[in-house]
């Protein structure tokens, strides 16, 4: 039922049955490590390409998903998800392995935000069981969007690190004690002009901030109603503008809190933070998942954050057009 | 909402940049215990070989950073040291090795044809170009100079 421009109240409740995680051993080492399910020794995974060990990331944690629902594959009624690598080749190879519908889905960052707005309204058109995933790895990125791993180059400080890892989560419209979407607002591509392709946090910022302004005001509700807004990878400072942003409109939201911003351990050299497609979904079924399940937070909007841009776009002299969509996950 | 120049006034004010006078520091230092490494090779062949004219024995140390520069790429280190020094690793001619080298490792999944031989001078091919045109309008001009 639409309530705003672009906000939707979903009918029918959106169950979170099981979630997975996964990731790579950087990520292992951060402040999350204990709440991964698990952690991959070597980024190659025993893989001839770190194109396959993503693929055997997405497999593997699907699997993962599937087991501790205690469900098969044949239960599924659709995969919805993404990546960041061209032709989103990692969840469509992943998806090869199993014989369900499929739903290839790209917003970078914001994948994860997409795909469970997809899976919600699948589920309210009788789908009953839709897994959503995305993921990430760090070196298949880097070759795409910037340089050679082995390449002597130095990170600004405002650069971000990309996410190796993966969280998956199986949505059903069985109720359960689970938490579950209530709410969603589908972002609006906003583009204030940043061109550096090493802040990506300043190039999402106002997108989170426009989504979230829209949410709030499409639902009447402030950041008080909500015990955490959660954005996806802006990082430390990407944090910090959107706190400037909404401060500016009037909005004061102590509760912000950023995916990309905790996934790894202060002393640990990652620049502003994570970011990825895998760095929310991870970030959100390894931590957030287990606070709303033991009712720590009761309700949340989720607010994945996306830079739209290819390798080819800046050098074409395009700024970084980005998105953000938001979904509010609560528990009774 | 704010508009784009207030916003990119914002963000041009508030986003961390990078700490000149370390970078700078460890550029100078590390870049330059590379060059004195080359030196001493330098020194070292010369005393080796009294005989040798001293282009050789540049050739020779050329020869030798560009092995050790790929060698520490082969093995995962220098990019590992890049992140410290910048430049300090990117201008001395390992660093030039390396921009060859860690393209030729990256693509080699993609086959020795199609993946490290056509992506091989991906990094150093604006190197190269740009050292070629240069020399190409020196040698020109040092010829019309030559002529008066």
């Amino acid at each position: 039922m639409r309530v705003g421009e672009s906000t939707y109240v979903v009918q029918k409740k959106v169950y979170m049955e099981a979630v997975a995680t996964i990731a790579g051993s950087y990520e292992g080492k951060g402040s999350l490590h204990q709440y991964i399910d698990s952690i991959i020794e070597d980024d190659m995974w025993g893989c001839k390409t770190h194109e396959m060990a993503e693929i055997k990331m997405q497999k593997t944690n699907i699997q993962h998903c599937l087991d501790k629902a205690a469900i098969t594959q044949h239960d599924l009624d659709c995969i919805v998800g993404g990546d960041l690598i061209n032709q989103i080749v990692p969840t469509s190879f992943s998806a090869r392995e199993f014989e369900v519908p499929f739903m290839g889905l790209y917003n970078a960052c914001a994948t994860f935000g997409e795909s469970l707005i997809v899976a919600s309204n699948l589920i309210n058109n009788d789908m009953n069981k839709v897994i959503a995933i995305t993921s990430s790895h760090f070196a298949t990125a880097e070759r795409q969007y910037r340089y050679p791993l082995e390449l002597g180059t130095q990170p600004t400080p405002v650069s971000q690190m990309t996410v190796t890892g993966s969280g998956c989560v199986l949505l059903t419209d069985k109720p359960c004690d689970k938490p579950y979407i209530s709410q969603y607002t589908v972002g609006k591509i906003v583009d204030l002009k940043c061109s550096d392709v090493n802040n990506m946090g300043a190039a999402m910022a106002p997108a989170a901030f426009d989504t979230i302004n829209a949410h709030l005001q499409a639902t009447d509700t402030t950041p008080k109603d909500y015990d955490m807004i959660i954005t996806g990878d802006l990082g430390r400072f990407g944090r910090e503008t959107l706190h400037y942003l909404l401060s500016q409109e009037g909005i004061e939201a102590d509760n912000l809190n950023d995916c990309g911003s905790i996934v790894y351990s202060k002393d640990q050299k990652a620049g502003q933070g994570g970011s990825g497609a895998g760095c929310c979904s991870l970030v959100f079924c390894s931590y957030f998942y287990p606070m709303l399940c033991s009712r720590q937070l009761r309700k949340i909007l989720f607010v994945p954050t996306g830079a739209l841009l290819s390798k080819d776009s800046p050098l074409q002299g395009e700024s970084i057009p980005a998105i953000a969509h938001a979904v509010t996950i609560q528990i009774d | 909402m704010i508009d784009s120049k207030q916003y990119q006034e914002y963000v041009h004010q508030n986003a961390q940049k990078s700490n000149e006078w370390l970078t700078l520091t460890l550029a100078f230092v590390i870049g330059g215990i590379i060059c004195m490494i080359g030196q001493g090779f330098s020194d070292l062949y010369a005393y080796l070989f009294p005989k040798w004219e001293q282009k050789d024995v540049a050739t020779l140390t050329s020869i030798t950073m560009i092995f050790l520069g790929s060698f520490f790429t082969g093995l995962g280190w220098y990019d590992k040291l890049g992140a410290y020094a910048g430049a300090g690793t990117i201008i001395p001619i390992t660093g030039f090795a390396n921009s060859v080298v860690s393209p030729a490792i990256e693509f080699r999944k993609e086959g020795i044809v199609f993946g490290t031989m056509a992506k091989m001078f991906l990094v150093a091919g604006p190197i190269i170009v740009s050292g070629v045109g240069v020399s190409v309008a020196v040698g020109i001009i040092y010829y019309i100079i030559g002529l008066f």
